[in-house]
């Protein structure tokens, strides 16, 4: 059983994160991956192509980079509310490990657009595991623009021992 | 670019292009610090030992990104991907390096993946595909799935 430390956080939304999308991060993050897709690099050609501008990859908006707090502010999210109570159940492996993510994308993100989003508990469960117990813990995320346009959602799964 | 996919040239089974990956220790530095992901886990050893993966682990969403490149060279730059999801289900290790660029010898990973369904829904054509990242010794260490919308020569 989960304490109710742990468990009352379910259902908890973190604050609404704001960051531009800029070319110069898009082509570090296309590079990480090793892809050369010329809308992640080109300017001309990706004006030129049915997005009229470089276009960030489907994924980018997740990179952890824009959910740091900004520069003096000492807000912390949902999710570290959550390791810190899980910690004091006794879930004390040093990291959470990433199993898994499940994306929807509505529009495209291209270079110059603001995107708004905010992460939510929507579920945090215990297994037992072959090595001890395991909190199964899932963060839903929906991002939207400038616009008001839906651009995404995210459901990730997290797993602390 | 590959040329256009079209819709009409997927067929259920079809194999999608087939996309080879060489994770390096340097492509992990990277891939912190482009996405911003700065867990230990990735880098320092006995962290990872610590966490019970043994020793510095590639990053699942860049494993993620991975199957996502396969999927928009796939389509061209007239498809959208529309959904995907992945499972990190084993841990891979990357390569340490020889030199300033160089890997040592050591394993390829390949993403791959095959249609399983094609339809029309409004009016969009959509394909849904099975698609996973193979290890050196060809098990599935990130199985997934995605739905594109192709272009209809119509």
């Amino acid at each position: 059983m989960l304490p109710e430390e742990v468990s009352k956080l379910t259902g908890k939304a973190g604050e609404v994160m704001v960051f531009d999308v800029e070319k110069e991060p898009i082509r570090r993050f296309a590079d990480a991956v090793g892809d050369l897709n010329p809308l992640y690099w080109d300017q001309e050609y990706a004006r030129s192509s049915r997005y009229g501008s470089i276009i960030a990859p489907p994924g980018f908006i997740s990179s952890p980079w824009f959910s740091r707090p900004k520069s003096g502010t000492t807000s912390s999210s949902a999710r570290e509310e959550l390791r810190d109570a899980l910690q004091k159940a006794g879930y004390t492996n040093p990291a959470a490990i990433d199993a898994g993510i499940e994306y929807e994308f509505f529009c495209p993100v291209r270079a110059g657009d603001t995107i708004a989003f905010t992460s939510t508990i929507k579920d945090i469960t215990e297994r037992e595991g072959k090595t001890g117990k395991m909190a199964f813990i899932i963060t839903e995320t929906t991002y939207t623009n400038q616009n008001g346009d839906l651009v995404a959602k995210a459901r990730g799964t997290l797993i602390q021992r | 670019m590959a040329k256009q996919l079209y819709w009409e040239d997927v067929e259920v089974d079809s194999e999608i292009t087939p996309l080879p990956k060489v994770a390096t220790s340097q492509m992990l530095v990277k891939w912190a610090g482009a996405s911003g992901d700065f867990n230990p886990l990735h880098y320092d050893e006995p962290f990872a030992a610590a966490s019970g993966v043994d020793k510095p682990v590639v990053h699942g969403a860049l494993k993620r990104q991975w199957l996502i490149q396969l999927m928009t060279d796939w389509i061209g730059e007239q498809g959208t991907l529309k959904k995907f999801s992945c499972q990190y289900r084993g841990f891979d290790y990357p390569r340490l390096m020889k030199t300033m660029a160089e890997p040592h010898e050591g394993d390829t990973w390949w993403c791959r993946g095959k249609v399983t369904n094609k339809y029309v829904e409004g009016d969009e054509h959509c394909v849904d595909c099975d698609i996973r990242i193979e290890d050196g010794k060809g098990e599935v260490t990130t199985p997934g799935k995605a739905t594109v919308v192709l272009p209809s020569r119509g």
